[in-house]
Parts: structure tokens; sequence; C-alpha cells
């Protein structure tokens, strides 16, 4: 999973993802960096949705439950127009909609409002029922962390969607293997995750979350059972793209970020063929 | 009471198809009717409220109106924050029927009293928190939270709680009930102690005292108009609750007479239950009787706040 694997296309989400951070001098970058991937194919050719029209009944439901990825995710919404892209160099201000966790009230297209860890997956289960129950084709996918993974609610909710055989409902785990304070192992270690999932009654796959054509196969394969929910066991790396911020806790959260450095970062980017359509989006 | 409840929710369901029931783990046979002919709408989904929670949310953000019942304190204490978050925050049309409000559970000890309910829910913006005082209340009140918009608390009493709610004067969630006109102290109620309320002020008559027993079922939203209103008639306030004294129907009462800006303050008490954990076993009545939530409680209370003033005026 070297860095060849990033496209001009996700260098140059990376790249605006940096300039918001050195804008408003916060943000969580490496789980933005870590999910970028993964949210670029679903809202690319996964999702069923509509941007013009964010609570059309019959759209996918997709809800980042691990919420402080949101950075990651706000990029490609306003990419796929569900609101302007000047909103992302007002990101987490008082003159913005977009803020440091995900928030339904505010921003078009976002389902729940996120940020406390082990809500999301559970919405998802009940969304996920609530198809089932009125027989609508709609499908709904959760991105939990790894971190969130600590949380007794989210294995309650597996327990649950694996119950109710919620075979519409796929739960992708971001699987960085990194948390706040140190390495997933260290802190409270989620190994053997795969089997943990399979013998809660999922159906399990893995994948390189930041190889597109493997995440595309992947996904679009999704839901995986007719009988069960799926899981897709995502292997990322936190901060992925730039070498200084990879697996580096410090990068976990991130306020008062400075110009000196910033700057080495976004060399560590470098690339003419990143130069994407963003480089026209300034400030406002 | 809770009969009541869950079969009104039996009957919702079958007039309305957004129903859906959700119960954690209990009693073995509840709603089997319910389940036998709605399947798709019935659910026991285990002891993991926090899940459950939010499941709701996300069911009622997908145009259900799930009704959960379970324990009172593992619907309000255990799972706090999926019901601020996802019940609050996403302003869902969750219905949380609490079991043994209280201390229905006594006999079980402490673990099992929900005596903060009533306060922790009341914090969470758009919340409502209702205790209805007997079953006939109980099925005044139901029909009414199919339209209520946002999340709701309903607390139950112990069950074959005596009858004292009356259907001439109507119930709207949020409306105080006036059960009984008297001039000279207010007792205000929620849940079971109305009957409390109402035994007191006859016990008050006796002694030459008129007392108005207003019934907040509602104590969130607070209907602090009405309570005022009646408030500013009378010599003393009592509440009367069983609930801690901080955070619940005293402290709403309180709030609005610190802040109604009446020429002299009013007289002013609360009974509850006081602030620490009762490590004593018995009946809901007999750990009423020992914090001193009782008629007779209330009667003494009356008399000091009404000797209290007579001494300095």
């Amino acid at each position: 999973m070297g860095r060849d694997v990033l496209d001009a296309r996700s260098r140059s989400y990376r790249r605006l993802i940096l300039d918001i951070l050195f804008k408003v001098k916060r943000g969580h970058i490496g789980s933005a960096f870590s999910i970028l991937e993964i949210v670029r194919v679903l809202y690319d050719e996964i999702l069923r949705y509509d941007s013009k029209n964010p609570k059309w009944e019959d759209r996918d439901r997709f809800i980042l439950s691990k919420g402080h990825g949101c950075l990651g995710l706000y990029v490609i919404m306003a990419e796929k127009g569900f609101f302007p892209k000047e909103e992302l160099f007002r990101f987490s201000t008082a003159s913005g909609i977009l803020g440091g966790h995900p928030e339904h009230i505010t921003v078009p297209g976002i389902e729940a409002s996120t940020g406390s860890l082990g809500h999301g997956f559970s919405i998802a289960v009940g969304m996920a029922l609530a198809a089932k129950i009125d027989r609508k084709s709609w499908r709904t996918f959760t991105l939990v962390g790894d971190g969130e993974c600590n949380e007794g609610s989210v294995w309650e909710a597996a327990l649950s969607a694996a119950k109710l055989k919620l075979s519409s409902l796929t739960v992708i785990v971001d699987y960085n293997k990194m948390q706040c304070y140190s390495s997933t192992a260290e802190v409270l270690n989620l190994e053997p995750l795969a089997d943990k999932w399979r013998s809660f009654g999922f159906e399990v796959r893995e994948m390189d979350g930041h190889n597109l054509a493997e995440v595309q196969k992947t996904l679009r394969a999704a839901p995986f059972s007719k009988t069960k929910p799926s899981v897709v066991i995502a292997h990322t790396v936190k901060g992925k793209g730039i070498p200084d911020i990879e697996n580096n806790p410090v990068w976990h959260h991130r306020a008062k970020t400075t110009e000196e450095e910033l700057k080495p970062l976004l060399a560590a980017l470098a690339d003419p063929a990143c130069a994407g359509e963003w480089e026209g989006v300034e400030s406002p | 009471m809770r009969k009541t409840c869950l079969d009104q929710v039996y009957l919702l369901a079958q007039k309305d198809p957004r129903v859906i029931f959700i119960g954690s783990d209990i009693g073995a046979g509840t709603l089997d009717a319910f389940k036998r002919e709605m399947p798709d709408r019935f659910y026991m989904e285990g002891v993991s409220e926090a899940h459950l929670i939010s499941m709701m949310a996300g069911l009622a953000m997908s145009g259900k109106i799930p009704y959960l019942n379970t324990i009172a304190t593992f619907i309000s204490r255990r799972p706090f924050e999926h019901v601020l978050l996802d019940g609050g925050l996403h302003h869902t049309k969750i219905r949380l029927i609490g079991s043994g409000g209280g201390v229905v559970y006594g006999p079980l000890g402490p673990t099992h009293l929900a005596l903060e309910d009533m306060a922790i829910l009341r914090t969470i913006p758009g919340m409502a928190v209702v205790a209805p005082c007997d079953a006939e209340e109980m099925k005044r009140l139901m029909p009414q939270t199919l339209e209520w918009d946002g999340p709701m608390y309903i607390r139950l009493g112990k069950g074959g709680d005596p009858v004292v709610s009356r259907a001439e004067l109507g119930f709207q969630i949020g409306k105080a009930i006036l059960l009984q006109e008297g001039r000279d102290v207010l007792l205000v109620s929620t849940g079971i102690t109305a009957q409390t309320a109402l035994e007191a002020a006859g016990l008050m008559a006796a002694e030459g005292l008129q007392a108005a027993v207003q019934h907040m079922h509602t104590v969130k939203p607070f209907d602090r108009n009405a309570f005022l209103e009646q408030a500013s008639r009378a010599s003393a306030v009592i509440s009367l609750e069983e609930h801690t004294v901080i955070g619940g129907l005293g402290s709403a009462c309180a709030e609005a007479l610190a802040e109604a800006g009446f020429d002299r303050p009013k007289r002013f008490a609360r009974l509850g239950f006081p602030d620490v954990f009762p490590h004593s076993y018995g009946s809901q009545a007999e750990l009423m009787e020992k914090y001193g939530i009782t008629a007779s409680d209330a009667l003494k209370t009356a008399q000091k706040l009404l000797e209290s003033k007579s001494r300095q005026l």
C-alpha cells in the first residue's frame, strides 16, 4: 500500500484538505485521509442519491459513524453538489455550515449527526430495518472506525443486525489500526477482527481501502449475502498519502497548524498531475 | 398502568402502520396478540438499550413511530447519551415507556429505582416527559403520542393505582389539570402523587385549609402559565413527586416561582426523595412514607409554611 496507489484525484483531495486545515487551523486530518478512497467510490458509483434532492425517499442511506473523519466526506459531497465548495473553507467557523463533525440539520445529505462514537451503526440498523419492513429496495451503508469498535454499542448493533437478517446493510470498518493515543493493538486489541464479525453473523470481505480497483470491486459486490448483513474490513493507513502524517498519532486531530508545518506536507503531495479541479477553488 | 399503556400501543399499531413495538427483554407473553398479528412490527431485541435507542432513531428517521418498553432506569440512565443525541438532537419521534418510575421496584433495591429519570431527561431540548397518574389517564394520553412531534418519555406507575383522574377534565400533553380548587395551598403533583395530593387536600380541609390540586402529568414541557396562575392565588405551594427533589417537578416549580416576579416570594416546599441513595427495601408506599412523601407529610408541611408566613406578617 505505497503512495503509488493514490491517483491524481486522490492526491488533490488531500491537498484540498490540507489547505482547509491551514485556513481554519483545525481538523481530524489522519482520519479524513484514511477514508477518502472509500467515500470517493461510494459517492462515485455505489450510492444512489440525488444531491439536489437529498431527502429523495428511495436514496441509499450512508452514515459516517466515525464522524470525526468528516473532512474526507465533505470534500467529496461538495464535489457532488450537495453544498457549495466555498463552504469547505468555512469549515468549523461561525459563518459556515460544516462543523467538525457531521450535522444533519445544517448539511444537506447528512443522514445523521455523528461524532460521539457508537451511535451511527445503530441508527443504520434502524434504517435498514425500516426498509425491510416497507420492502423498499434502498440500501444502508455505514462507515465505522476501528477505535469506534471499542464501544459496546457497536457489538450490540452487530448482534441485532444479524438477528434481524438485515441483508441490505453494509458496514465498512476503517481499519487503519491507529486510534487517538496509539495503535489499536496497544489501546484495545480488536484481533481477530474478521473472525469476530464472522462469528457475530456477518458476511465478511477485506480490502485495501486505498487501492481504488479493490475498493470498487468490493463495494460493487456489496451487500454480499441475501440472508446476512455485510461487513467490509478496509485495511487503511491513518494519514494516508503523507509520510510525516501516516500512522502518527500527533496528527489524529490538529488545531493551530502553522505554515511551517504545512509546507513540507504539501510538498509531499506535489505533483503536476494532481492539479485538479480544486486548484480554482479559493478561500472566500 | 403498564398493561393499559402497552394495550394502547397495540391499538395504535392496528390503526397506524407507522407504529413499531420494541422491547428489551421484558416479561414473557407481553403483547402476544401484537406479535402474532403484526410480526413485522414487534421486536424483542435484548438487553442492549444503548443500541435500541439509536436503532429507534433510525426507524423514526425512516418514517416509523417506535415505542420502546423496558425498566425506567435502563431507558433513561444507562443509554442517556443515545437518548440525548439520537432522540433529542435528531428530534426523532421515539417513545420511551419506562416501567417502574420512582420506587415501584423498591423491593429490588437501589439499582432499580428510577429517582432521577425525569430530571435527566428534562435536560434534553425538545424531550417531552409525561407521568400519568392512573390507567384512565394513560388511555387519554396514548392516542396523542402518535402526532406529538419529537421524543417522549412516558413514566409508568406501579399498576393497579387508584383512579383519580376524571374524563370530564380532559387531557392534553403539556397542559396541567386542576383536579381541585382551593385558595390557601397549591399542591402540585405528577404521576401517582396526584392521589397523594388529593388525599392531602382532604386532610387539609378537615383542618380548615382549602387546597388546590394541580396535576402536572407533563413535567416537560412544563405548563408554566397554568402553574403560576394557580400559584399566584395560593399562600403556599407544595410540590409532590416520587422522584429526587433535584431536577424534577419540584425544580420546575421552583424555577417558575423564582422567575415569576411575585411581589412577595411564595412559601414553597418540595416533597420528594432527598439527595441520598435509599439503602432500604420495601414497598413503594413504605419508601414514600420513610422519605416523607405522604398526605400527612404534605399537611404538616403546609401548616409549617403557613405558620412561617403568619409569623413574618
